[in-house]
């Protein structure tokens, strides 16, 4: 490993880089991006539904035909719903967290020199900025983008006769996915494999901060899952191209009946599930990760119960791959099969209140230092707790029939995974921002982000459950043809006014991210005074990650405020980076 | 290119974001740690934010309770879920408030201060194994109440008498047939549509004769789901060419419609439109949605039972429904009396 020194030409140093860390800044980057589209997308759907009889020049103007006269069509809005949905989930939740920070941590937490194979990190970076550029081209087909809803149910996604975007929208949908799930298979397998095999002298699994157990699981979930989904699309691609009837039968389009005979879409939402519901998972156990190691690093404690914590995200990850029927409670499933998925989703909710609780036990006397990225995880622990526990009654299937695809699940999933793991991710850019440019973040304008952010969310997200609980269906371009939703109105303005706000709020965040990586005060190599290996690198990358030997590991990371047998901080400082051997008359935890 | 002016606004106000907080030299402080002054006030404003939190719950809660469905479930099925509903939600309540309590109180209560020192606390058995054995004993109880409420509400196997209807979507739009007097619907296939048989009936099966199909009122031109009170009401599901979803929230009743396939939902319903009309949850809502329909200079409206679609079908999704009508049976059957079968319609 000593062959690391050789001069890097531009293009390997920056575009077809092997080293983690410049492919942890890629997917960053083009995770933001990606966000800044899917984010913006909602903001143009929500004025739709708050203002569904004005007329509003941006959506004329970004939407063209689709928005004449400032209102978009029908077909439009589903198309931004679909995309919105797609985009945030797999290439912001999944890429642009996931890939960013398992592949900045991994190596650097547990001591290894870069990932197992460098040559597959690079392909899955370039995979997923493939499966990213498609999906954007996708946008601009002339019959519009794919439209079936993030789910992609056929057979309205199957059947261009059903609705436009089901045709080449569809098709580049479907293409960019299949690469994107290659992309992110190759990323798990890597992680997977460095986790094991990679790590230091001395670090042990129990060693490990609790990042890498997230980043670990998620991985591993990731394997078991993403090759349904491509099956799924695969034989979806067959049914729409090639005349199978995986799942189509009986359909009359147009004055006609088609050929289809004998499939079912009820298969196609099972696989699409089996992905569907442990990706929530592998959206939200990094940002779970992320916020443990911030909340301990920040209060200037241990994390609270690490054992339980990792016991918790294996049981999490365990029960996420057999629980994906809550999903379709009402598509007619034996009621028996109903009771089995409401038994094993509601288990879900034993680790993960151990995880808040323990949390909150985590803050309980810290000594909490109010970094942006401090507040972002306790905003993570607050939103996690407040979508959460409406889970249990999405979860139980008598409930669920009749709140089942209205906007208290808009409401419910939002808040549990979106706002809460984009929250996590926040946190993580915040924190990990000075190990990734060497260069420190502005304070004032990451509080000032947090706070509009999370007046912003709860503005949007708290309200909607209730709009749900009126009955109001998910995935209406309008509210106004029936008369019983006319008074909703005003609640979807006022969402629609702190959805804006929210949206906006975040040029704060990428005008703090993209000036402090030129003009950001230079960081210090541990600017939190934390324990973990990451900040035992120089801040001035190289490749190889340590200049000499990587260093031991002597301890598990979470030795803050630890006192001897007098009652004084051990070395007179509150921290004990995992490097320093266990000294005299100290016990190991 | 108009697009690009909204872009440059938006890079510029990037651009002033950054440039704004320089001029104010709010970027000279040292921005490593975190001072015992930035400590405090985010300290006090998560305080704030926990304030706004309850306001926003109360506000929600409160505000909109006006707007929701009745209270009142208008099928005996949906009063099972009802009571499940409320005691989930109860609990829910309880514990969101004291969840965002002790994160907001602690978080304020430990913001940091260089004179204080963190307590070394990693590990305790006994609140470990407190904190699991009560959530799992709690949603033991709830997972039981709740099997045993999907048991009553799934299980129609003891009906007696019931009346059986297809309901039949298409893009996008509901057709419907009762099942006449045999109490048996004739088999039903896209690939029957022909003509006036638009819902794909197989007019060779016997049983098909004595359906009737739900057709427009000769009046007002409106098509109504007519059902009666205190019968159980068997719904048969099927789809022309997308998913649908039958979605009755009134009733707190729903299932999807699925092409290829024949779904079953049941449910009896227990009070009529006119009972419905004065509920006070109703009549209240009603006066807030024609007070608002008055402002826009639109006409009033009075209440009625809905079925929406509630699975995305296409452009036309938001805006696919049929209007259900509850009678005391006596009235019901007056009604199905005036409508034709198959039979008698020469289909």
């Amino acid at each position: 490993m000593s062959d690391h020194h050789h001069k890097e030409t531009f293009v390997t140093k920056y575009i077809f880089s092997q080293d983690h860390k410049m492919i942890s800044k890629q997917y960053l980057i083009t995770g933001i991006i990606m966000g800044i589209i899917g984010v913006f997308m909602s903001m143009l759907f929500r004025l739709q539904i708050g203002f569904p009889e004005k007329s509003f020049g941006i959506i004329e103007a970004f939407l063209g035909r689709s928005g004449e006269g400032g209102v978009m069509t029908p077909d439009m809005y589903l198309s931004l719903v679909t995309i919105h949905g797609t985009i945030m989930v797999f290439f912001v939740l999944t890429a642009g967290l996931s890939g960013t920070f398992s592949n900045l941590l991994i190596p650097l937490q547990i001591g290894a020199r870069d990932m197992a194979s460098g040559f597959l990190n690079m392909v899955s970076y370039w995979l997923f900025f493939i499966s990213s550029i498609i999906m954007v081209i996708s946008l601009f087909v002339e019959t519009g983008p794919a439209a079936a809803g993030w789910t992609i149910y056929p057979p309205l996604s199957a059947l261009p006769e059903l609705i436009p975007g089901s045709g080449l929208g569809m098709t580049l949908w479907l293409v960019s996915m299949a690469i994107f799930i290659a992309s992110s298979l190759l990323g798990a397998l890597n992680y997977i494999v460095t986790v094991l095999n990679l790590r230091t002298i001395g670090m042990k699994m129990t060693r490990l901060p609790l990042t890498i157990w997230a980043f670990f699981v998620t991985a591993i979930i990731g394997v078991v899952s993403f090759p349904v989904l491509l099956s799924a699309a695969l034989l979806l691609i067959f049914d729409r191209s090639f005349g199978t009837s995986f799942y189509l039968s009986d359909i009359y389009v147009a004055g006609e009946v088609l050929h289809y005979k004998g499939g079912s879409p009820i298969l196609f939402e099972h696989l699409f599930w089996f992905l569907g519901h442990p990706e929530v998972y592998i959206v939200i156990l990094p940002a779970m990760g992320i916020v443990s190691e911030i909340l301990a690093t920040n209060s200037r404690k241990p994390i609270f119960g690490y054992r339980a914590m990792i016991m918790s995200i294996i049981a999490i990850a365990f029960l996420s791959t057999i629980v994906w029927g809550h999903h379709m409670f009402v598509t007619g499933m034996n009621p028996f099969l109903g009771s089995v998925f409401t038994f094993t989703t509601l288990l879900i909710a034993i680790p993960s209140a151990v995880k808040a609780f323990n949390w909150v036990t985590t803050i309980w006397r810290g000594n909490i230092q109010m970094s942006p990225a401090t507040l972002f995880s306790i905003g993570f622990v607050s939103t996690f707790v407040t979508g959460g526990l409406t889970g249990i009654v999405l979860g139980d299937s008598a409930l669920d029939i009749n709140v089942h695809d209205t906007y208290f699940v808009v409401a419910h999933f939002h808040l549990v995974m979106g706002i809460s793991a984009i929250f996590g991710m926040f946190a993580g850019v915040y924190h990990w921002f000075p190990k990734m440019y060497g260069k420190m973040m502005n304070k004032d304008l990451g509080f000032l982000h947090f706070w509009v952010t999370i007046i912003a969310a709860y503005g949007v997200f708290f309200p909607m459950h209730f709009v749900g609980l009126a009955g109001l269906p998910r995935r209406y371009y309008n509210n106004t043809a029936f008369p019983i939703f006319d008074d909703l109105l005003q609640i979807n303005e006022v969402m629609t006014i702190f959805a804006i706000i929210g949206g906006l709020a975040q040029i704060i965040f990428l005008s703090n991210f993209f000036f402090s990586i030129y003009k950001g005060k230079k960081a210090p190599q541990n600017p939190w005074k934390a324990n973990s290996l990451e900040w035992t690198t120089p801040v001035e990358h190289i490749h190889g990650n340590w200049p000499g030997e990587i260093p031991a590991v002597h301890r598990w990371p979470y030795d803050y405020s630890k006192t001897d047998e007098n009652g004084d901080l051990w070395g007179g400082q509150d921290f004990t980076p995992q490097i320093v051997p266990i000294r005299e008359g100290e016990e190991e935890f | 290119m108009k697009a690009l002016f909204y872009i440059i606004i938006f890079v510029v106000l990037m651009v002033a974001c950054w440039q704004f907080v320089k001029l104010l030299g709010l970027t000279k402080k040292d921005d490593q740690t975190t001072t015992d002054k930035e400590n405090n006030i985010n300290g006090w404003l998560l305080l704030g934010l926990m304030a706004f939190i309850y306001g926003l719950m109360i506000w929600s809660l409160y505000g909109t309770r006006e707007v929701l469905l009745p209270q009142l479930s208008a099928s005996e099925e949906g009063y099972h879920i009802d009571i499940l509903f409320k005691i989930t939600m109860t609990l829910i309540l309880i514990v969101q408030f004291i969840m965002q309590f002790l994160i907001f109180w602690f978080s304020f209560k430990f913001r940091g201060n260089t004179k204080k020192r963190a307590f070394f606390f990693a590990d305790s058995h006994k609140l470990e194994i407190w904190w699991t054995v009560i959530p799992a004993i709690v949603l033991f109880v709830i997972i039981g109440y709740g099997l045993w409420t999907w048991n009553q509400v799934m299980d129609s196997s003891d009906a007696e008498n019931p009346l059986v209807i297809e309901l039949y979507a298409k893009q996008y739009q509901w057709e419907a047939r009762y099942a006449g007097e045999d109490g048996t619907l004739g088999n039903g296939n896209v690939r029957f549509i022909e003509g006036a048989n638009t819902m794909g009936v197989d007019m060779s099966d016997k049983n098909s004769a004595d359906d009737i199909p739900l057709t427009a009122d000769p009046v007002s031109f409106v098509k109504e789901l007519h059902l009666p009170k205190g019968r159980k009401v068997i719904f048969k599901l099927r789809a022309q060419e997308s998913l649908h979803s039958a979605y009755m929230p009134h009733f707190r009743a729903q299932i999807n419609c699925v092409p290829g396939m024949v779904t079953q939902m049941a449910f009896t319903p227990s009070v009529t439109t006119a009972e419905m009309r004065q509920n006070d949850d109703i009549i209240k809502k009603y006066a807030g949605i024609n007070k608002i329909r008055e402002a826009k200079g639109e006409e009033a409206v009075e209440f009625d039972y809905l079925l929406l679609c509630n699975k995305v079908c296409g452009s036309g999704h938001y805006n696919m429904q049929l209007k259900i009508v509850v009678d005391e049976e006596a009235d019901f059957n007056k009604w199905l009396a005036t409508q034709k079968t198959f039979a008698e319609s020469n289909l």
